[in-house]
């Protein structure tokens, strides 16, 4: 056991001591298989922030109540009553036409453009936030408060959280088929490294063979090998991916708070980084495996 | 120890590189193995290690059929035999040591156990000072002892070696004989294929001698 431990040791040492013998190659392969699993890790993790975004949204799904331009204000503290009396709503609240203008101007660093409209252009408006949120029941009161006179527009706020959720699946399963295609890429790149190595080294595989080596023995230098390759390549996916992260994020701020959130995006998950690790660390090995299978079945004797 | 029942060994193309051999080798016997250029020597060694496998007939090496072996068994069945290789199938990317340390790495052995043994090997063929030198920097009757000292650091019971002296002149192939006979005299089994009728006259051992692949009375 001590002894099988030791030679595990010296082989990782070894492998080591080969990726750093030649560092602009490996560094490059180390990059390739980086850059292949960084994009559908980066478009995993941008799914993941967007549903969460959206989960955030829809759950709360509210009804924007927009009233036509000529409301008047008894017309307002009708509807008002009216919307609050209602069996399906839960809360309704009122934004005026002056408050929706002041947000704008907060939020939008606009105040230039509006300060030089003659007239607000916005309507009043309220948001009603249902007691029942199956889709159903909102579609239903979306289309009784539609029939309401003195209502210019109704909209369901949720509608397209429920169209983005569509998008979503499509988007995952996009995900899905980069990361299949991209495997095979990773496989091919490591199993080409390790042909070459073999080549490399035929001599000693052939006299290691012939006083004695068993398969395991000559396998394992290149397993680790593939092994460690692959997890360096997903160690680089995944910084690619969180600098990504950082660099949007900072972008990012200047537009969320055009729309009033204190959206950013997350980086990946210490789960998600321990499966794209160990991953890229399998790939790496199952192509390193497939390479020196491929060279022994040839070496045996028929 | 080792033992060959009707051999034949055909290759693709239809030449036959033995025919009908048939021969017992007993416990720490020495043999002397030959016949011309092409008699099929070479080939009837191989098929001892399992590097070859024969078309029909046995080959019996501690009462077990090689011939038959599973790949997966083939690595234990080697490291009981030492082999000498006509071209010394020694690796340049690393030093003497490192060459003798080789088989031992394989088995697993301890790494202090192992460096004992690599320079008792090496001291036996008298390459000891040269330890630390790249085998290509060695003569060619150096690079055949590396080779030996290789074939027996794992302190197999049975030596096979091809062509050991070969291309080497008159002073190092006794030399090199007179290591064999060492190996003999503490009961390691030898078979020792060669064409120099010189060194396996002085020496009086029993001979086989192939002809166009066959065994000749």
């Amino acid at each position: 056991m001590r002894s099988w431990l030791v030679q595990h040791v010296r082989v990782l040492l070894f492998t080591l001591r080969r990726l750093r013998a030649t560092p602009v190659s490996s560094l490059l392969n180390i990059l390739v298989i980086g850059i292949a699993l960084s994009l559908p890790a980066g478009m995993y993790v941008l799914l993941q922030n967007v549903q969460s975004l959206a989960e955030q949204v829809a759950g709360t799904p509210q009804i924007s109540v927009f009233l036509s331009m000529d409301a008047s204000r008894d017309d307002i503290a009708r509807i008002g009553k009216q919307l609050k009396q209602h069996e399906a709503v839960g809360q309704a609240e009122f934004v005026s036409r002056e408050q929706a203008l002041e947000q704008i101007k907060r939020t939008t660093g606009l105040t230039d453009v509006i300060g030089g409209l003659t007239q607000n252009p916005l309507p009043d408006a309220f948001v009603v936030y249902p007691k029942k949120l199956d889709s159903q029941a909102l579609e239903a009161l979306r289309n009784e408060l539609q029939k309401w006179p003195r209502l210019e527009h109704v909209q369901l706020d949720s509608a397209w959280a429920r169209k983005l959720e569509a998008l979503l699946r499509f988007g995952r399963l996009a995900v899905l088929i980069l990361a299949v295609l991209l495997s095979f890429a990773l496989v091919a790149v490591t199993f080409n490294t390790i042909r070459l190595q073999i080549l490399t080294r035929r001599d000693e595989i052939e006299v290691s063979k012939l006083i004695g080596a068993t398969n395991a023995f000559i396998r394992r230098p290149f397993l680790y090998f593939g092994l460690l390759q692959g997890l360096l390549g997903g160690v680089a996916a995944w910084l690619i991916v969180v600098a990504s992260v950082h660099l949007l994020n900072g972008s990012l701020a200047g537009l969320v708070q055009l729309y009033a959130s204190n959206f950013t995006l997350r980086p990946p998950s210490a789960d998600n980084t321990l499966a794209l690790l160990g991953f890229s660390a399998y790939l790496g090995w199952l192509g390193a495996w497939l390479s020196v299978a491929q060279h022994l079945w040839r070496a045996e004797p028929h | 120890m080792i033992r060959f029942n009707q051999v034949y060994k055909r290759y693709p193309g239809g030449y036959e590189a033995l025919k009908n051999v048939s021969f017992e080798i007993s416990e720490g016997e020495m043999v002397f193995l030959t016949g011309h250029s092409g008699a099929g020597k070479s080939t009837l060694l191989n098929l001892i290690p399992a590097i070859e496998r024969p078309n029909s007939g046995s080959v019996l090496v501690k009462g077990q059929n090689v011939g038959s072996l599973k790949g997966g068994a083939l690595p234990y069945l080697r490291r009981n035999l030492g082999l000498v290789f006509q071209d010394h199938k020694l690796l340049f990317d690393r030093s003497v040591f490192d060459n003798v340390m080789l088989p031992l790495q394989i088995c697993g052995f301890d790494h202090r156990e192992s460096a004992k043994r690599v320079r008792a090997a090496l001291d036996k063929v008298g390459l000891l000072p040269r330890e630390k030198a790249n085998p290509i920097a060695l003569s060619g009757g150096e690079q055949q002892r590396l080779c030996i000292a290789r074939a027996i650091v794992n302190r197999p019971s049975i030596l096979l070696a091809d062509e050991p002296t070969g291309n080497l002149d008159t002073d190092y192939a006794a030399d090199i004989m007179g290591i064999f006979k060492s190996f003999h005299q503490v009961g390691v089994t030898l078979l020792i294929a060669s064409h120099d009728e010189n060194t396996l006259r002085r020496f009086g051992a029993r001979t086989l001698t192939l002809k166009h692949g066959e065994l000749q009375p």
